[in-house]
């Protein structure tokens, strides 16, 4: 049903819809909204039977995930941020012992500075776990997401994150059509486990594995994070004929074709990046984009394959590696190795910097032109670096940067952009 | 392609996230593509708030706030002072402040000069929704004040879209308020066309 309403409502009726057993989550901006709407559908007798267990930390709300999965029950999560790093521990458990617990990650910077707003630091921090990690560009992305995640996740036996960004995403309001309940219990068939905790056939799960075999079991990881490779379009292929729209995937090619100039990125910036491709398009501009939604598993051959073509590419991120530059862009240069396309990195929208299409104009027609660095960071307000770096070269005790960028700057109001 | 782009001013606890969010049920209802989002602060009570409503014909892709609005709504001209309210507003914007006083004798006349005359309006939205509601949330107020000002949404759309979101006598109180702001600026806007220069 067509419906005008918050992303976060959207996906946690999404949610319910695919029937979790067990939801345990510990709320956490820009988060809180999902979980509060998963929590009222399970009071009011709407998801039923679901136990919702309130949890008295992250690390526990994964913790619990795990105790649900083996035991055979449908389990789901959502956390952002802090959230994330405080369970990570259990996060790569979830992996390790193959347990689909799917999980809602509402893309929040990673303190410190403490900082609520959306980027992707916290999907990048544990883009090794082992998890799939797919990234939404629109709410209806997010909804769909969550059924194909389900029936990923439990098909292969892989924890799945859907990654939503927070704030721009989770508390925007627009029209997603949310599917109808038996159209969703007929796309995800009953979680049938491979392992499961039964007193009356016992097993244990979690065994200490040595040297003997270790490499064996996190290979197998790798064999499943393969196959997920080639079930995402299938399953994305499906959903499409049930639901009659595309969502999911590999990845988004938009005006790609004869295109020179390419641009990669991940989640909601996509939309603003499509206008302005748009524009540039118009000016003569041959420019197109790609939407990476499998950031784990990265479809290396398709990304390859949809940039072959193009002389140079532009990869927007929203995270960055303070030691290296991009992360995406790192697996993309991979993807290209040997091919004659040049890889720039941006790194943008950090700790909510919004992306404006003025800036992307701007960004886009110097990289049309050849003139892009390897590595920029966008809108980076250069006096303030300055300053900070000019204090810190002059005096020992400079202080504490935050706060000193913070007084530079002066009392910060409302900010509009 | 025709977008809307609208954006709100006030405090935390004044309704601002709210007032965005029912803009964009009630141009659902209208059929329109709408897409309402909020400024992304750490909200708390009184401390300035904005947020963002796109009303369009076609899906709305973008993600950025509204940095030059074709409609400015303000719930409290108390922020003049304190937040640059006009930043990137658009020469033919209209813009509705929620106020008992004019332009001047705030002492904006400067600041929207450059502004047509006939959309610069006023609605006493605090009162009406104190008179309808029993609170100081001025958001349905300036709703119908919205839905009057530009026509760009219907007045039963705004309607449904409150009593999709309240109930009972809140939702009554609410539609009231919507309406009697509805007249009121549809009555303001008349006086204001009929004595603007041809």
């Amino acid at each position: 049903m067509l419906r005008q309403l918050e992303g976060s409502q959207a996906v946690a009726e999404a949610v319910a819809r695919c029937r979790p057993e067990v939801v345990c989550a510990y709320p956490i901006s820009p988060q809180t909204h999902i979980i509060e709407a998963v929590g009222r559908l399970v009071k009011s007798g709407e998801l039923a039977p679901c136990e919702f267990i309130n949890v008295e930390s992250e690390f526990a709300a994964m913790s619990v995930a795990i105790g649900a999965s083996a035991t055979g029950a449908r389990s789901y999560t959502a956390t952002s941020s802090q959230g994330l790093l405080f369970m990570i521990e259990a996060v790569y458990n979830a992996a390790g012992l193959g347990l689909p617990i799917v999980m809602t990650l509402a893309n929040r910077a990673i303190g410190a500075p403490i900082n609520i707003w959306n980027d992707h630091s916290d999907a990048m921090a544990v883009r090794d776990a082992g998890w799939v990690q797919l990234f939404a560009e629109t709410n209806q992305e997010a909804a769909d997401l969550h059924l194909q995640a389900f029936r990923l996740a439990e098909e292969l036996s892989v924890p799945t994150m859907v990654c939503m960004d927070g704030f721009i995403l989770t508390h925007a309001v627009e029209r997603v059509d949310l599917p109808d309940q038996a159209a969703v219990d007929a796309f995800l068939p009953p979680y049938e486990p491979r392992q499961l905790l039964d007193p009356d056939d016992p097993v244990s799960i979690g065994a200490m594995v040595g040297p003997e075999a270790f490499t064996e079991v996190r290979y197998l990881g790798y064999v499943r994070q393969q196959q997920a490779l080639a079930r995402i379009p299938e399953i994305a292929s499906e959903f499409a004929e049930a639901f009659g729209r595309d969502s999911g995937g590999l990845l988004h090619r938009y005006r790609t074709e004869d295109a020179h100039t390419v641009v990669v990125a991940l989640g909601s910036v996509l939309g603003t990046l499509k206008d302005v491709v748009d524009e540039l398009r118009d000016g003569g501009n041959r420019i197109g984009i790609v939407g990476v939604t499998s950031f784990r598993p990265f479809p290396s051959v398709a990304v390859r394959a949809a940039l072959a073509g193009a002389k140079r590419v532009v990869v927007v991120e929203k995270a960055f590696s303070a030691g290296l530059g991009g992360v995406l862009s790192t697996d993309v240069a991979i993807a290209l190795n040997g091919l004659p396309v040049a890889v720039a990195t941006v790194v943008a929208g950090l700790g909510g910097r919004p992306i404006t299409s003025a800036s992307l104009r701007t960004l886009l027609t110097t990289a049309a032109d050849g003139r892009l660095e390897p590595l920029t960071f966008l809108d980076l307000d250069r006096d303030l670096v300055e300053r900070e770096l000019a204090r810190m070269a002059s005096e020992r005790r400079s202080g504490p940067t935050a706060e000193n960028l913070l007084r530079d700057l002066g009392a910060v109001a409302s900010r509009i952009g | 392609m025709t977008v809307t782009e609208v954006r709100f001013h006030g405090r935390g606890g004044q309704g601002v996230v709210t007032a965005a969010e029912l803009l964009a049920v009630a141009a659902f209802e209208d059929g329109a593509y709408a897409q309402a989002f909020p400024s992304f602060g750490s909200e708390r009570t009184g401390a300035p708030v904005a947020s963002f409503c796109r009303i369009a014909d076609v899906p709305i892709r973008t993600r950025e706030p509204v940095m030059e609005p074709d409609v400015l709504i303000v719930l409290d001209p108390t922020l003049l002072h304190q937040v640059d309210l006009f930043a990137g507003l658009r020469p033919d914007a209209y813009v509705l402040l929620n106020t008992v006083k004019s332009f001047d004798e705030l002492g904006i006349g400067e600041f929207v000069s450059g502004l047509r005359h006939e959309r610069l309006l006023t609605v006493p939205a605090t009162e009406m929704a104190l008179r309808h509601v029993g609170r100081s949330v001025p958001g349905s107020v300036l709703l119908g004040g919205y839905a009057a000002m530009t026509g760009r949404v219907s007045l039963p759309a705004v309607v449904a879209a409150l009593r999709e979101r309240f109930s009972g006598a809140v939702a009554d109180g609410n539609v009231a308020a919507a309406e009697e702001a509805f007249a009121f600026v549809g009555q303001e806007r008349e006086e204001l066309r009929r004595a603007a220069p041809a």
